[in-house]
C-alpha cells in the first residue's frame, strides 16, 4: 500500500457515542487501527462491537463523536470509501441461488482493479465447490466465500465480523491463515470477535470493550503480562491436605473449587519443583499447572467482570438493569 | 457500465434459475391462456365469439403483474432478509445501478414472457386488433405500477410475508382485474372496484390496444398512469435496506 506503516491510522474512533432511544450502545469509545496490523475488537455480546463497526462501515451515524476510515467520514464520504474497504458480515449477504465463482465475478465487476476471482476462490479453498449454490454450502464454506468477497476489491481496510464463528477447526485454520497474510499486504484488519483464542492467536492489537466503553487497548502479550500475578494454580484430586502442603511450600494454599488449588506465591521453578515433589511422594496425579502468565481469557473475564460491577455501582440500579435487558 | 451489466446479468440469471419464479411468470399465464382458449367454460364479454381474442390481451397484462410484482417483490424481499442489500451497501455498486439492474431484469423477463405468450396466442388463432402500437407503452406503465408495489412490499416486510402477500395480491388482482373474467360479468360494485386496481386498469388498456370492439379506455389510461407514478414513489419513500 502507498502509505507508510504507522503513519496515518487506517481507522480512528474518537469519543464515539451511539444511542438508540434511551439505550446507550457505545459510550465515549476511542481507539485506532493501523495499516498492516490486525486489530481485534473484543467484547461480550451486546458490548457495542457491531454498533461501532457498522458506524465505521457507514451504515449508521454517531450520536456524538467522530469516526474516520482512511481519513474519510464513512457516512458522508461513503461513495469515495466503499471502493477501498472490504466487509464480511457475520451471516448472509449473498444471493441464495448463486454459485461461488459467479458471486465473486459479480463483485469483481464493481471494482476498478479487483483481485482474480479464480485465484481468490482457490485461496479460500472453494474451488471444488464451484457447482454448489450458496444455500447448499456449509456454514464454514459460506464464511470462506464471505471472506473472499470482502477481499475481492483489494481493500485497504477489511472489516471482518466474527469471521470464524461456528466453523469447523480446519476451516478456522484456513480463515486465520488468509487473515494473517493480509498483514503483510499492508491491509488494516478490524476483526470483531468474542473468541478470545482467536484474538490471542491472530491480533497485533486487542481492543476490549464492554457496555460500550473501552476497557483495554494493547497488544495481546502486553495485556497478558499486565495481568501476571504471584500465584500458582493447579488441578489435582479434591480434598488434598492443604495444611500439610502449605507447610511444605511455606506459602498459603487454598482449594478455590473442588480439585482446583491456588498457591499464593511467585511461581518460581523451586516452588514448582517443591509442589510436584510433594504430589509425587503421595502418588497423586497433577491435572494442570499454571504459573504467573494468564491467558487472555483470564484478563478478559477480570476486565469485563469488574466493568460490570463498577457500572452497577455507578448507575442507578433500575436503569442499568433495564438497559441490560433491552440489549438482549 | 460494467457493473450495471454484470448486475443485470446476475439478476436475470438468478430469476431464470428460480423454478417458482418461472412457474409464476411463464407457466401459469401460459396454462391459463391455453386452457381457457381451448375449453369454453369462462364467460366472454358481449360481442366476442372466440376466447383467445379476449384472453390474449388479459394474459399479457397478467404476465406483467407476475414478473414486475410477484417475481421482483419476492426476489427482492428475500435479498433484503438475507442481508444481500445490506452487503451491497458497502460495495461501489450504489443504489442507482442496483435499481437500474432490477428494471433491466424486469424488462428482459417481459420480453421473454410476451414472446412466448404472443406466439402461443397466434398458435391458438388470435388475430389482434385495436391500436397495438400503444401496447408496449401500456406494458411499461403496468410494469412501473406493479414493480412499485412489489418493491414496496419487499422493502417494508419480511421476505416470507412478502411471499405470502404477493401471491395473495396476485390472485385477487387476477380475479378482480378483468384479466380472465370480463368486468361486464361481475356485479356492479365489484367491477367498479376491479377497474380501479392496477390490474383492472392495465387489462382494460390492453383490451383497447389489442382487440377490435373493446370499450375505449381513456379513464383506465389515467388510472394506470397514476399507479405507475404513485406505487414507485411510495416504494422509494418507504423502502428500508435492512
Amino acid at each position: 500500500m502507498s502509505f507508510p506503516k504507522g503513519d496515518t491510522p487506517a481507522i480512528e474512533v474518537d469519543d464515539l457515542t451511539i444511542r438508540y432511544g434511551d439505550h446507550v450502545a457505545v459510550a465515549g469509545l476511542s481507539f485506532r487501527a493501523e495499516p498492516g496490523r490486525i486489530t481485534a475488537l473484543l467484547g461480550p455480546n451486546g458490548a457495542g462491537k457491531t454498533s461501532t463497526v457498522e458506524t465505521l462501515e457507514g451504515y449508521r451515524t454517531p450520536t456524538s463523536g467522530a469516526v474516520r476510515v482512511l481519513g474519510l467520514d464513512p457516512h458522508r464520504d461513503h461513495a469515495a470509501l466503499v471502493g477501498r474497504i472490504g466487509v464480511m458480515l457475520q451471516s448472509g449477504g449473498v444471493y441464495s441461488g448463486i454459485r461461488p465463482l459467479e458471486m465473486l465475478r459479480l463483485f469483481a465487476s464493481y471494482y476498478e482493479a479487483p483481485a482474480d476471482p479464480v485465484e481468490l476462490l482457490d485461496l479460500v479453498g472453494l474451488t471444488d465447490r464451484q457447482r454448489s449454490t450458496w444455500r447448499s454450502l456449509s456454514g464454514g464454506e459460506q464464511q470462506r466465500l464471505s471472506l473472499a468477497l470482502a477481499l475481492i476489491g483489494r481493500p485497504e481496510v477489511a472489516f471482518l465480523d466474527e469471521p470464524t464463528a461456528g466453523i469447523d477447526p480446519s476451516g478456522r485454520q484456513l480463515i486465520r491463515r488468509v487473515i494473517a497474510d493480509l498483514r503483510s499486504e499492508g491491509v488494516a484488519v478490524l476483526l470483531t470477535t468474542h473468541d478470545l483464542d482467536e484474538a490471542e492467536k491472530l491480533a497485533d492489537q486487542v481492543v476490549i470493550i464492554d457496555h460500550g466503553r473501552l476497557l483495554a487497548d494493547a497488544p495481546p502479550a502486553e495485556l497478558m503480562r499486565s495481568a501476571e500475578t504471584d500465584e500458582v494454580r493447579f488441578g489435582a484430586p479434591a480434598d488434598l491436605d492443604i495444611a500439610a502442603l502449605a507447610d511444605r511450600l511455606a506459602a498459603p494454599v487454598a482449594e478455590v473449587s473442588p480439585g482446583e488449588y491456588r498457591v499464593a506465591a511467585a511461581g518460581t521453578p523451586a516452588m514448582v519443583a517443591a509442589l510436584t515433589a510433594w504430589l509425587a511422594e503421595q502418588d497423586l496425579p497433577l491435572g494442570d499447572l499454571r504459573v504467573g502468565r494468564q491467558t487472555l481469557e483470564d484478563v478478559f473475564l477480570r476486565l469485563t467482570e469488574s466493568a460490570a460491577v463498577s457500572t452497577e455501582a455507578a448507575a442507578n440500579g433500575a436503569t442499568s438493569r433495564r438497559a441490560r435487558r433491552s440489549r438482549r | 457500465m460494467r457493473a450495471l451489466l454484470a448486475q443485470t446479468r446476475t439478476e436475470l440469471m438468478l430469476s431464470l434459475r428460480n423454478g417458482e419464479q418461472l412457474l409464476v411468470s411463464i407457466a401459469i399465464p401460459l396454462l391459463l391462456l391455453v386452457f381457457f382458449s381451448s375449453v369454453d367454460v369462462l364467460p366472454l364479454p358481449d360481442g366476442v365469439d372466440k376466447g383467445v381474442q379476449f384472453l390474449a390481451p388479459g394474459i399479457l397484462a397478467l404476465a406483467v403483474m407476475s414478473s414486475a410484482m410477484v417475481s421482483l417483490g419476492i426476489g427482492t424481499g428475500f435479498e433484503r432478509q438475507y442481508k444481500v442489500l445490506k452487503r451491497l451497501g458497502t460495495t461501489p455498486l450504489g443504489r442507482p445501478r442496483w435499481v437500474g439492474a432490477k428494471i433491466a431484469m424486469v424488462l428482459c423477463l417481459l420480453v421473454i414472457q410476451t414472446s412466448v405468450l404472443i406466439a402461443a396466442s397466434f398458435a391458438l388463432g388470435w388475430s389482434p386488433g385495436g391500436t397495438p402500437v400503444l401496447a408496449p407503452l401500456a406494458i411499461l406503465l403496468g410494469a412501473s405500477a406493479f414493480g412499485g408495489i412489489g418493491l414496496l412490499m419487499a422493502g417494508t416486510l419480511r421476505g416470507t410475508l412478502t411471499l405470502a402477500l404477493a401471491n395473495g395480491l396476485y390472485l385477487v388482482m387476477l380475479l378482480l382485474g378483468g384479466m380472465i373474467i370480463p368486468f361486464d360479468q361481475m356485479p356492479g360494485p365489484i367491477g367498479t372496484l376491479g377497474r380501479t386496481l392496477p390490474s383492472g386498469a392495465l387489462s382494460q388498456v390492453m383490451q383497447s390496444c389489442l382487440r377490435d370492439g373493446a370499450p375505449s379506455a381513456g379513464s383506465a389510461w389515467i388510472i394506470l398512469a397514476l399507479w405507475a407514478v404513485l406505487a414507485p414513489a411510495a416504494a422509494a419513500r418507504f423502502f428500508r435496506w435492512e
